[in-house]
């Protein structure tokens, strides 16, 4: 058989064609991350940016899809006993660490250990748990000695702090100490060698990954990597970030500033990706700290707060801004109700908050606001608190100090009243993962919200496992947050991400994951 | 060379000097690594026990001791936050900090000097106002507004240039100028200005003195006479500016690194103290400190070199 | 022929008496007028700023975020709704006062330290060498350091700036307390059996004043620069002040959408940092060319 030359030629050509696909196979992604990625451990540090390096190089045992339900992620199948007490999970077939190693159930158990004694849903996880084995290589067992209900939730949970495997040596870290060692499961791997904190963050693709087949669904589904290499290039000042953006010099952009959401929205070769929770932003008031260890004056917060007014004062457009939300658990969640914001339905009555202050017993002493310069939700947020107590006769004093002075000083529980700092849906959508709605005491954190009812009342809502229940448990719990007020909510707005409109199958997850993403 | 032993000895009380006002500075500070590492949903018991592994809540001066028992045995000690080593740390940053500084200086010098000798030598002339009027103008601004027009002259609208990062000189001469060119002009002008004033003060001292007027009498070409004579005098109090302008070049440069991403020593110290990485922090300004102690030195010692009179 | 010449020569006295003697002043030092004008002018915002603003400055109203400048606001509004024109205004206020105040601190504390250094060889090694270490360490991040220290406030960004700018102070005079002290009538004066602190009063502080002045002047003009950088790194004057350093550096997130935020507090501190520049360099001129290499 003889081949025509024409054809064999544009065989030869298809190959050429093919191999010269080779280099745009090997692609590079350029992001600007949100921060500095300065810690490693996604279980000791509950920040955003080292969840997100979690996200590029461990997996979870279940993750949530685009519609948040929970779905197996590492977990091939499980099993729950007739009573709801004895859970257990097999894994995949053929899981690797990035060393080449394999991924056992032993490992998993000693993460979830972890994790379930540094995290806030963990540790109310655990608070059920009797005991936890691994039963071969493949499978362990979740023994519960309490009821709980959302043990899937708790072990898919999106955000903050991720359950993520690591190896056994690793997990065996003490939760208060770093990890060392960067192993993971995950569909990236992390080049240590190229790291240079403070600048640049390299990630290659894990050769010993192992998708799952379904195609990627939100966090769920085949983490499937099209690219070789990601790098976080980090770029403190903003306008420089944002140039080098535009430019073309970045392929991601992670957290735009948001007064320029509308302009990039405008141009024709950046696209938006924006998860469809949002964040809520968390004004703390110290619980220790008179005038606010009385209710009458925390509930007087709620009174001050035009939620719009924040929200347009960091600059976010109308449509990235939730209307007046009184959701405690998000606008837009599976655990959004009215129940209790009834009083403040009306929204901002600044006489009705300076009537409450007086009845709190304020008589003009200093009121202490934390205003830091940077981030910059939360330094707009601080001046419109300064603001608007000014306006009701408060005697404001406005402290100004860097981001880390902050925390510093609201750690300590007195010589404060108020910060400001917010949250993303994933770590608020439940009265399990909100760490703020917490009212245990010395055990919370700052701001130290202490009241007995809402703890039993959180108690009551994980160990239920019927939904309508806990509707109902969801209902009394946020009028009693109502009334103790642990923190007032002054907005719920929309964080998108940026990205040039080279790259295709971005997700809109609120994580700036990198699998399924193509570049062209 | 007695004398250079003695110079070399003086630098260590200069260093302790500097390692306790860095250490007491930093630990008098209110922030605390721990709070940060904890995050913001930790208690106050995860912030306490962090804190102790850290080793946060032994005392000061035990602190400080055990710190400085480490420096003296050549170990820098490693982060709070990375736990990378500082020394690597440091020497990960070095390069292009070196760079963006002796390009600076260099833009700076190559200018400045013939824009000083220029302005003294036609004194009172348009050309020296136009000269003296664009050093001030230049000292006026910060070098981030210089860094931002440039940027939007350059970058954005005539896309010569990139807006950020750095690439080795390793990774080739094109890329790597292109990404110093913006950061070393924005950053130069200032140091420019600095030395072009001064380099025409210090010339029309010189050309004032005696026995160059009398070399201008008895008819030496101008050219030699300035070059010369005049140049050569004047050379002592130039170098003197350069080396104790280099604070303030760095200064300038901790910006620049700022405005345009580069990964050098400046950026990340301003990370570590707003971070409050102490070690990382101490570290950086042991080494900073000892190499402007060392750059001094050289500049005393080039002193001999132009001006013979000197010995030591 | 002599006659005439006398005339000439009288005749040319008589106009120089009569031109105004401003004038000639203005004539001979143009360099000190105009910068001495320009500060003027500045100095006159700042005191009058709260009569010429149009806004409180530090008055946020949301629903005026980032406008252009319009009848209402002349420069526009920044990110927080802020009037640009009255918070420049105010911003003089803060600016020259940072200028000024980090200026005199650094000259106090160097004739004070310095005097004690030039005049006890016990003392000048020990301080000789704590300002070495001062000076190993760039400015800007002892002053970011400081900063960190105490929560922001205006005294506190004045005291970080005015700190590394000490070191340089000391050594100027300290070297001419060196000289001054070797002087004839100072060593008459001694052995007169005048006490110390007389001839410090009455022979060597006034004697420091000239140079110091013009080193004041120069140090007053970087002060204001520098509390533009400390503010840029995030740890300048505290948001609710209105200075044109921290008016740039929150204008930094939005100057591609309102230029106007970085371009005001700039043009101001630019002609500020050059009328203080320029008088520096025309007292440098007046009173003594000659120190001017000691700068």
């Amino acid at each position: 058989m003889r081949l025509p030359a024409t054809r064999l030629l544009s065989a030869c050509l298809f190959s050429a064609a093919a191999f010269s696909a080779v280099p745009a196979l090997a692609a590079t992604i350029h992001m600007i991350p949100q921060g500095d990625l300065k810690i490693l451990d996604p279980i000791q540090n509950p920040s955003y940016i080292t969840r997100n390096h979690g996200y590029m190089i461990y997996d979870t045992l279940f993750s949530q899809n685009a519609k948040g339900e929970v779905k197996p992620q590492m977990v091939d199948t499980w099993k729950v006993s007739a009573d709801q007490k004895t859970w257990t999970f097999t894994l995949r077939s053929g899981l690797k660490w990035s060393d080449g190693t394999p991924v056992t159930a032993a490992d998993c158990v000693a993460s979830l250990k972890r994790w379930g004694a540094k995290d806030v849903s963990g540790r109310l996880l655990f608070a059920a748990v009797g005991e936890i084995k691994a039963i071969d290589a493949a499978s362990f067992a979740i023994v519960l000695k309490a009821p709980f209900g959302p043990v899937l939730e708790m072990l898919g949970k999106p955000s903050s702090n991720v359950p993520f495997m690591m190896p056994e040596r690793v997990a065996a870290t003490d939760p208060n100490e770093q990890i060392k060692d960067t192993t993971g499961s995950g569909p990236f791997v992390f080049k240590r060698d190229e790291w240079v904190p403070g600048s640049k963050v390299v990630y290659v693709k894990n050769p010993h990954y192992l998708p799952r087949q379904e195609p990627a669904d939100g966090l769920a589904g085949g983490k499937v990597v099209k690219v070789d290499r990601v790098e976080w290039n980090y770029i403190p000042d903003q306008n420089t970030a944002l140039t080098a953006f535009r430019n073309g010099e970045m392929d991601v952009y992670e957290l735009p500033p948001a007064d320029f959401i509308t302009p990039l929205a405008g141009d024709a070769s950046v696209k938006l990706a924006t998860d469809n929770l949002g964040n809520q932003g968390w004004l703390r008031p110290n619980h220790l700290a008179a005038p606010f260890d009385n209710p009458k004056a925390r509930q007087a917060l709620y009174y001050l707060v035009n939620q719009d007014e924040y929200l347009a004062a960091a600059g976010f457009p109308q449509d990235y801004r939730h209307k007046t939300c009184t959701a405690y658990f998000m606008c837009g969640s599976v655990n959004e109700t009215a129940a209790g914001a009834t009083p403040y339905a009306a929204g901002q009555n600044l006489a009705k908050a300076k009537q409450l202050l007086q009845e709190a017993g304020y008589k003009g002493e200093k009121i202490v606001v934390l205003a830091p310069s940077e981030p910059p939700v939360q330094a707009a947020a601080a001046m419109v608190t300064i603001q608007n107590l000014k306006k009701i006769g408060v005697n404001v004093e406005a402290q100004a100090m860097d981001w880390s002075t902050l925390l510093a000083r609201r750690s300590k529980k007195e010589g404060w009243h108020i910060f400001h700092t917010f949250s993303v849906g994933a770590d608020v959508f439940s009265p399990a993962v909100n760490a703020y709605a917490q009212a245990n005491c010395d055990k919370a954190p700052s701001g130290w919200p202490c009241d007995a009812r809402l703890e039993e009342l959180r108690a009551a809502w994980v160990a239920e496992g019927d939904a309508t229940k806990r509707k109902a448990i969801t209902d009394e719990l946020q009028t009693r947050m109502y009334e103790v007020v642990p923190y007032v909510n002054f907005g719920q707005f929309f964080q998108p991400m940026a990205y040039r409109s080279n790259l295709s199958g971005v997700l809109n997850v609120g994580v700036p994951v990198m699998w399924n993403i193509e570049k062209k | 060379m007695n004398y250079l032993i003695k110079r070399i000895l003086a630098v260590i009380p200069v260093l302790a000097v500097v390692a306790v006002i860095v250490f007491l500075l930093l630990h008098l500070s209110p922030g605390d690594p721990a709070v940060i590492i904890a995050g913001d949903t930790a208690s106050a018991a995860d912030i306490e026990h962090i804190r102790h592994t850290l080793g946060l809540d032994r005392p000061l001066p035990e602190q400080f001791a055990g710190w400085l028992g480490q420096v003296l045995q050549g170990n820098l000690g490693v982060s709070v936050f990375t736990g990378l080593p500082v020394a690597e740390m440091i020497a990960q940053r070095v390069e292009p900090t070196l760079w963006v500084s002796a390009l600076t200086m260099l833009f700076a010098v190559v200018f400045a000097l013939p824009m000083g000798i220029l302005a003294a030598w036609k004194a009172g002339t348009w050309v020296d106002r136009l000269i003296s009027g664009l050093a001030v103008a230049a000292f006026s601004l910060p070098v981030f507004v210089i860094g931002y027009g440039l940027v939007y002259g350059f970058s954005t609208t005539l896309g010569w240039f990139p807006v950020q990062g750095f690439k080795s000189l390793s990774e080739g001469f094109v890329p790597f100028i292109r990404h110093l060119a913006l950061p070393v002009v924005s950053g130069g002008l200032i140091y420019m200005a600095l030395l072009a004033r001064m380099t025409r003060s210090t010339m029309l001292e010189v050309l004032g003195e005696d026995y160059i007027r009398t070399a201008r009498a008895k008819g030496l070409s101008s050219r030699r006479l300035l070059l010369r004579h005049a140049l050569k005098n004047a050379a002592v109090p130039i170098v003197t500016t350069i080396g104790l302008g280099i604070a303030m070049l760095l200064s300038g440069v901790i910006v620049t690194e700022s405005v345009f991403a580069i990964p050098g020593i400046g950026r990340l110290t301003v990370d570590s103290i707003l971070r409050r990485d102490y070690p990382v922090i101490q570290g950086i300004v042991l080494v900073t400190a000892a190499a402007y102690v060392a750059i001094n030195l050289v500049t005393d010692l080039l002193y001999g070199l132009f001006d013979p009179r000197i010995r030591y | 022929m002599e006659d005439t010449m006398i005339a000439t020569l009288e005749a040319r006295l008589e106009r120089q008496r009569r031109r105004p003697r401003a004038l000639a002043f203005a004539l001979r030092h143009p360099v000190l007028v105009a910068g001495a004008a320009l500060l003027l002018a500045m100095l006159a915002l700042a005191l009058f700023a709260p009569w010429i603003a149009s806004h409180d400055p530090t008055e946020m109203n949301v629903l005026q975020r980032l406008k252009p400048p319009s009848a209402e606001y002349l420069f526009g509004t920044d990110a927080l709704g802020r009037d640009i024109f009255s918070r420049t205004l105010h911003g003089a206020r803060v600016s020259l006062l940072v200028g000024v105040a980090v200026a005199l601190l650094a000259a106090l504390a160097g004739i004070l330290i310095g005097t004690v250094a030039g005049y006890s060889r016990l003392a000048d090694a020990l301080i000789m060498r704590v300002m070495d270490g001062m000076m190993a360490i760039p400015g800007i991040l002892l002053a970011v350091a400081l900063m960190t220290l105490i929560h922001a406030s205006i005294a506190t960004v004045v005291i970080a700036i005015a700190l590394p700018e000490i070191p340089r102070v000391v050594r100027l005079v300290r070297s001419l307390v060196l000289t001054i002290r070797e002087q004839p009538y100072i060593q008459a004066a001694q052995a007169m059996g005048t006490r110390l602190p007389l001839i410090l009063a009455r022979h060597v502080v006034p004697n420091l004043l000239t140079p110091l002045i013009v080193q004041a002047s120069f140090i007053c003009a970087s002060a204001m620069i520098f509390e533009a950088y400390l503010s840029f790194l995030g740890a300048g004057t505290p948001p609710e002040v209105p200075s044109w350093g921290n008016m740039m550096a929150e204008g930094r997130s939005v100057v591609q959408l309102a230029f106007g935020t970085i371009l005001y507090p700039g043009l101001f501190l630019g002609l500020t940092v050059l009328a203080v520049n320029l008088v520096g360099d025309g007292l440098r001129d007046l009173l003594d060319p000659r120190i001017a290499r000691k700068l």
